[in-house]
């Protein structure tokens, strides 16, 4: 069993050895995940795992039963309203091609549920598994500090 | 500063914007593709047997399967879909695969077993470009892809003028661009006949002649359609075109939709790289501190194919001497064919490998004189009514150079620092240094292309509004800026404007989205398509009311007087009950530019960006690493349409003019990439890097109806000669060959 965005899933044996961007992108449709290199080194498809950002691309199936997986598509409520970290990446300017921004809005989502004022140093600490070639991330910076302001304050 | 307006910013945030490989379609196949084992050989025979026994496995095409032309380029067609008999480079694909499921076309590749004959290959453009050398492309009879030059005043005259004369070689390095998203292409032959190809590319109207070369349509019968793209930076130009002509080609011969997704390692292996050049420079100063003559030959390494090697070298040649007045120019830049894996557009397109050396160069000529580089700057630096080396007068607009430098300066206390530099001091721990780097850059395409943009501004019944361009959204956030614009144009709430994703069948090609062009060309096509519509607006309102419309604002219609006339919504709705439809199609031609190869004279591009940057770092002795202290910018970019996003630009330019300096390179074993992915190929994160400090200047352009200028190049070109100047003066020690690599202190 894998639950997924609170959803559970039954996983059978002959998926055991399936990668889990792989199967989050083509059996659940939930393609938020990107795939940038496919070695765990870019970070788009970070995902959570019970709270913990992890790189999808390196763990099997068999490595997350039992475990609690948030994608991007599970951070935003129901009614489609966003969190409020994805609202401080809007107001940041802290988007543009959009591709590493699933996986860099869940690592810096893992950072704030430990640690709910980081400093600026401790936020490019905890996104530097994340590679944007953008923005130069200082407006995401920008983005994680105004959001742990609004979470929690 | 207002925040930041992206249209696409929920899709983006939420994850649920799609890309191309998050499309999926009914039936739909995979494909891959088999690159070349070598740089140079004759193809004896590629033997299919084993692999079409394969679980999954449907069809193995190859070149002779195409039913078009099988080469194709934007302006040499020199470069093949897929091998026929020749390969010229690791990066050419001679078969795709195309199976159930893209791992089942993965596993086929290495199941193909192709018969080469190696041939010798040239690595080194010195010698390829010897009259004796192999050809690599024979059809076109030499290996010098391109030449172009500049002969300006008299060479003789400038070196007699001259009180001391410098020499400097220089060098770069091939970049690879590191987009996030690997290039990937879904096709599919539409019931109507038409082959219908979405792509991560960033110029859908190339891609569309690509596409329909190959498969020997007509241009009607492709349509390319737009979707969100993971980043480009140039890159997406060429072979991502490629790309989606091999996805069509697979779907036009299997009938079905095919999606072909590049890995990581397939992108480096095959995609064009920045091109490593190599300079010498030779320069003539006089007593007073004014060059009297700069001597300069350039060679850029094209690899095996042409792709935009021309135009790249031609930017080049225009701003061979950086922002500087030069009285007497003799220059040779030469595009030079190898079998090393090719070289294209990339964000900078020619100037950052110019001003990697001519930035250096003016600081070396400036100790020589015992001059102070800001004095030597000042004095020679472009003003307004200066003529540049090939002949133009900077007069349609305001030459801004000495201000930008200025503001720069001023915030980080340049003068003041500069005082405490290392310059190699054996007692210190840590070497800290400053540097600056200032350049000019001519905004579009230039004498190098036709250059015009068209936009569809069509208001629905309820008065809400779609617009589209012929500009591309790479990220940049240019529907952003076009929605921006036709705002203010229409003195509407942004709410009330859609940006209506632009397919190659519904708006004429409007060229490549590159050469900072977006906001410039795109944004005057949109400027003009709302004036157009107001005069539309304004008639129906003259035959209604008696009043001509002078201001929209406010969703609010007024005369001259300032009197509301009536509501937008009521204006629109007089319209459709008049039968006149608020539709307005704007075109914006760039102004006319010149060029003589003979000469190198001309008016080469319409306007010009100014931009200076200074950085502050240390510099280990020990460990030879160095920490980016402090990163600051000013761009003169007319008007910022959307602050944060033009901001957004300085600082991933910055950020990639850092690495460009400091970390970047593709080194190659036999023409083909060493670096297969980002474990290998490094790039800045976010630990690497401080805090940047963005100035935007704004001199509204006369020549730009939304008075709006490029920004996405000038942010890059210039970060790694400033970080070259400020390791200079950490360490004493002068590099001439980017990236740069610390020699270590002896022990």
């Amino acid at each position: 069993m894998i639950t997924v965005n609170n959803i559970k899933h039954q996983i059978p044996e002959n998926k055991m050895e399936l990668i889990l961007s792989t199967w989050l992108r083509e059996d659940l449709y939930l393609t938020g995940t990107k795939i940038g290199c496919g070695i765990g080194v870019c970070g788009s498809c970070t995902v959570l795992v019970d709270g913990e950002a992890k790189r999808s691309c390196k763990l099997k199936l068999k490595d997350v039963l039992g475990k609690q997986i948030i994608t991007i598509e599970g951070i935003s409520d129901p009614d489609g309203s966003l969190h409020p970290l994805q609202q401080a990446f809007i107001d940041a300017g802290a988007i543009q091609c959009g591709f590493c921004t699933p996986g860099m809005v869940l690592s810096a989502l893992a950072l704030l549920l430990k640690n709910h004022h980081p400093s600026r140093a401790e936020i490019r600490e905890a996104i530097k598994g994340n590679i944007c070639r953008c923005t130069g991330y200082q407006q995401i910076v920008d983005a994680v500090e105004a959001a742990a302001h609004i979470m929690y304050s | 500063m207002r925040p930041a307006f992206r249209n696409d910013a929920y899709a983006k945030v939420s994850g649920k914007a799609k890309y191309t490989d998050d499309y999926s379609m009914p039936q739909m196949l995979h494909a891959a593709p088999l690159h070349a084992e070598m740089a140079s050989a004759r193809i004896l025979d590629i033997d299919c047997t084993e692999a079409l026994k394969l679980e999954g496995v449907k069809r193995i095409i190859t070149a002779r399967d195409i039913p078009g032309a099988i080469k194709f380029g934007q302006i040499i067609r020199d470069y093949p879909t897929l091998a026929l008999d020749r390969i010229c480079s690791t990066g050419d694909v001679l078969a795709l695969v195309v199976a159930d499921t893209r791992e089942h076309a993965l596993a086929a590749l290495p199941r193909i077993q192709v018969k080469l004959e190696e041939s010798p290959a040239l690595y080194d453009p010195e010698i390829a470009m010897q009259p004796d050398a192999p050809l690599i492309n024979p059809e076109h009879g030499t290996n010098i892809c391109n030449y172009h030059c500049v002969r300006t005043g008299n060479l003789e005259s400038g070196e007699q003028e001259a009180d001391l004369v410098i020499e400097q070689s220089f060098s770069t390095s091939r970049v690879e661009h590191a987009y996030l998203e690997p290039e990937c292409s879904l096709a599919h032959l539409r019931a109507d006949g038409v082959m219908e190809v979405i792509g991560s590319m960033q110029h859908p109207f190339s891609t569309r002649r690509f596409v329909a070369s190959t498969l020997g349509l007509q241009l009607k019968d492709v349509e390319v359609k737009t979707v969100p793209m993971g980043g480009g930076f140039g890159g997406k130009d060429d072979t991502a075109a490629l790309v989606c002509a091999r996805a069509a080609l697979c779907a036009y011969l299997m009938k079905c939709p095919v999606k072909l997704t590049y890995s990581r390692e397939m992108s480096m292996r095959e995609s064009y790289k920045r091109h490593p050049y190599t300079m010498q420079y030779r320069m003539g100063l006089k007593k007073t501190g004014k060059i009297s003559f700069v001597k300069v030959r350039m060679v850029a390494d094209s690899g095996a194919y042409c792709s935009v090697t021309p135009w790249v070298t031609w930017r080049s040649t225009v701003q061979c001497c950086g922002c500087y007045e030069v009285p007497n120019v003799h220059c040779d830049v030469y595009g030079v064919y190898t079998n090393n894996v090719f070289t294209g557009a990339f964000r900078g397109f020619g100037s950052p490998q110019v001003n990697w050396a001519i930035e250096q160069l003016v600081e070396i000529a400036a100790e020589k004189l015992g001059m102070d580089e800001l004095e030597f700057r000042r004095l020679n630096m472009v003003k307004q009514g200066s003529t540049t080396v090939t002949n133009q007068v900077l007069d349609t607009h305001i030459v801004s150079l000495k201000e930008v430098m200025d503001k720069v300066l001023q915030e980080i206390d340049y003068e003041t620092k500069r005082s405490k530099c290392s310059f190699g001091d054996p007692n210190q721990d840590k070497w800290y240094g400053i540097g600056l780097a200032i350049s000019y850059r001519g905004m579009s395409l230039g004498a190098e292309g036709t250059d015009f943009n068209s936009a569809i501004i069509n208001v629905q019944p309820d008065g809400s509004v779609l617009i589209e361009t012929g500009v591309h959204e790479n990220g940049q956030g240019s529907e952003s800026a076009m929605i921006l614009i036709a705002a203010e144009e229409l003195g509407l709430p942004l709410d009330r404007i859609r940006y209506r994703q632009p397919s190659t069948s519904n708006i004429p090609d409007g060229g490549t989205t590159v050469a900072s062009r977006g906001t410039l060309l795109g944004g005057g096509a949109t400027t003009n398509a709302c004036k157009k519509l107001r005069g539309i607006i304004s008639e129906v309102l003259m035959h209604v009311y008696g009043k001509a419309a002078e201001r929209f604002i406010d969703a609010k219609i007024l005369d001259a007087s300032g009197e509301l006339i009536c509501s937008w919504e009521e204006a629109i709705r007089l319209c459709y009950n008049r039968q006149v439809y608020p539709y307005a199609f704007g075109v914006f031609q760039a102004p006319r530019v010149s060029w003589d190869e003979e000469t190198g004279h001309g008016d080469a591009y319409f306007t010009w960006v100014y931009a200076a940057q200074a950085v502050e770092l240390e510099v280990n002795p020990k460990t030879g690493t160095v920490k980016l202290l402090n990163l600051v910018a000013a761009h003169d970019v007319g008007k910022a349409i959307n602050p944060q996003m033009v901001k957004g630009q300085f600082y991933g330019g910055m950020t990639m003019g850092a690495g460009y300096g400091l970390l970047e390179e593709v080194p190659l074993i036999d023409g083909n990439p060493i670096p297969t992915n980002y474990h290998q190929y490094r790039v800045y994160r976010a630990t690497d890097l401080p805090e940047m400090t963005a100035i935007i200047v704004e001199n509204p352009d006369p020549t730009s109806p939304s008075k709006a200028k490029g920004i996405g190049e000038p942010t890059l070109e210039i970060t790694a000669p400033a970080i070259a100047n400020a390791i200079y003066r950490a360490t004493g020690q002068r590099y001439n060959h980017q990236p740069i690599k610390i020699r270590r202190a002896q022990q």
